[in-house]
């Protein structure tokens, strides 16, 4: 929050607040003056959208909401509705390139059109209090907004019209298909109301997909080396590392099935439900890996192996179900479907995983 | 790409429908269509339950229970009774929820 001046309590509007970097100048209008925002990317915005791509950076990239210009405009010209979501809001921008407009910025707490308008954060109260705030009935002379197709379920047009008397009009899902809708006279063609969910859209949202996962991954280690390196004697460290790292690799290899090749994949891997894509990338690969790195020779190397065909599959199926949060078009109603049907497979797997390595330690130990 | 069939919640009645096309503008699957004097249920099981055609239909011809396909939040919600609630909004920075939002 460094643009935020440090004497200032309350936020003040309009230019009374240092510009932003993104800014390039003031525009007058009737209820005052508004900064002119830049359409191209700096260095620093290219950094930022890299940064929340990968990180929890995303929870902070945020600008200030209210009303910014683009160009020159006039009370004649369009009024882009944006989300707080820095991300969000550069997209817009660098879509306005060469337009004149303006650009309404709602207050989302920093999150994206579209989960801002699952949320109701960008949604009709906050969109009719920014109209006021920025006195949009003095700025523009016309009663038409522009917002994106995807805070439809937060914004209730009606109702807008109702309180405001601004009409609602549904812009395209993608910002860069702005200018092709504007040139239409407003009007988007059915691909430009049709949300899509490319190789290149779903490999961007990999890393936040590997992230929990990797955040698990020590404690994993530690589970795995503690159990294949212990003894009636105590814990050996040769046996650990000689009988663990087959089992940490696949836990690596499981990791990376889930949340990266079966979200890349998922056109091509067989069924619908993101447990079975997953559970079939995540056998595949551990049974690949298994032939690459087997388990030492021995009395257990079968117990061993059926641990690895068994629980790592699963573990890649658990982690390829959370990626139904983060697609274009999973339902709550099918992923509750799935978590009825797999999580008790989950916890059985699991059991059975405690039950075989009880087994292979018995075993081990020449107990029976 | 599809999602499971059969699943969603979504219920058009054509009695209440003016046909204003509200919903063919909004919805982000081609889930309805435009015909003559109302619209029509198309493909069902495009419905993501976004909640977009609901919201916006002033006729209250369209119901849909909206909600977040998030796994772990339908889970936490399974554990506390509640409803499924997305946990990637400002109020925990370092939740460890995944790439949604």
């Amino acid at each position: 929050m460094s643009e935020m001046h440090p004497r200032t309590a309350i936020p003040l509007p309009f230019v009374k607040r240092t510009p932003p970097a993104f800014s390039r100048g003031t525009v007058g209008t009737p209820s005052g003056k508004v900064f002119r925002i830049a359409t191209a990317w700096s260095r620093q915005d290219r950094w930022g959208a890299f940064r929340s791509r990968v990180s929890a950076y995303r929870m902070t990239y945020a600008v200030a909401p209210g009303l910014y210009a683009v160009g020159d405009p006039g009370p004649g010209s369009p009024v882009f509705v944006s989300a707080s979501y820095k991300l969000s809001f550069d997209v817009l921008r660098r879509s306005l390139d060469g337009i004149d407009g303006w650009v309404l910025v709602l207050d989302t707490k920093g999150i994206n059109v579209w989960c801002a308008a699952g949320k109701g954060t960008f949604g009709t109260d906050e969109l009719v209090r920014r109209i006021r705030d920025a006195g949009l009935e003095q700025v523009v002379s016309h009663r038409r907004l522009i917002v994106p197709q995807l805070g439809a379920p937060g914004v209730s047009a009606a109702a807008v019209a109702r309180e405001t008397g601004f009409r609602v009009a549904f812009g395209p899902v993608e910002a860069r298909d702005l200018k092709a809708y504007l040139a239409a006279g407003g009007k988007a063609s059915p691909e430009m109301r049709t949300v899509r969910f490319t190789l290149a859209d779903r490999l961007v949202l990999t890393p936040m997909e590997v992230l929990p996962a990797a955040r698990k991954y020590p404690a994993f280690a530690a589970v795995v080396l503690l159990t294949m390196g212990l003894q009636p004697s105590g814990i050996l460290f040769r046996d650990a590392w000689q009988h663990g790292w087959p089992l940490l690799l696949q836990g690596l290899a499981a990791v990376l099935a889930g949340a990266i090749v079966t979200p890349a994949l998922l056109p091509w891997v067989p069924g619908r439900s993101f447990a079975v894509k997953g559970w079939l990338v995540g056998l595949v690969t551990a049974w690949l890996l298994g032939r690459i790195a087997a388990p030492p020779a021995g009395s257990t190397a079968v117990l061993v192996t059926t641990v690895m065909l068994l629980f790592f599959p699963l573990l890649s199926s658990y982690i390829a179900l959370q990626f139904t949060g983060s697609t274009t078009f999973t339902s709550m109603s099918g992923t509750k479907k799935e978590l009825r049907l797999f999580l008790p497979v989950y916890l059985a797997g699991v059991a059975a995983t405690v039950v075989l390595l009880a087994a292979i330690k018995v075993k081990e130990w020449q107990l029976l | 790409m599809r999602y499971l069939s059969g699943v969603t919640s979504l219920a058009f009645d054509e009695e209440q429908c003016t046909g204003c096309g509200r919903c063919t503008e909004v919805c982000p699957h081609g889930v309805f269509f435009l015909g003559d004097r109302k619209a029509a249920v198309i493909d069902r099981d495009r419905c993501m339950e976004c909640g977009a055609c609901a919201k916006n239909c002033e006729f209250g011809a369209i119901t849909v229970t909206a909600g977040v396909g998030c796994a772990s939040a339908i889970i936490t919600s399974m554990i506390t009774g509640g409803e499924p609630v997305c946990d990637c909004s400002g109020s925990k920075p370092n939740a460890a929820s995944g790439g949604c939002c």
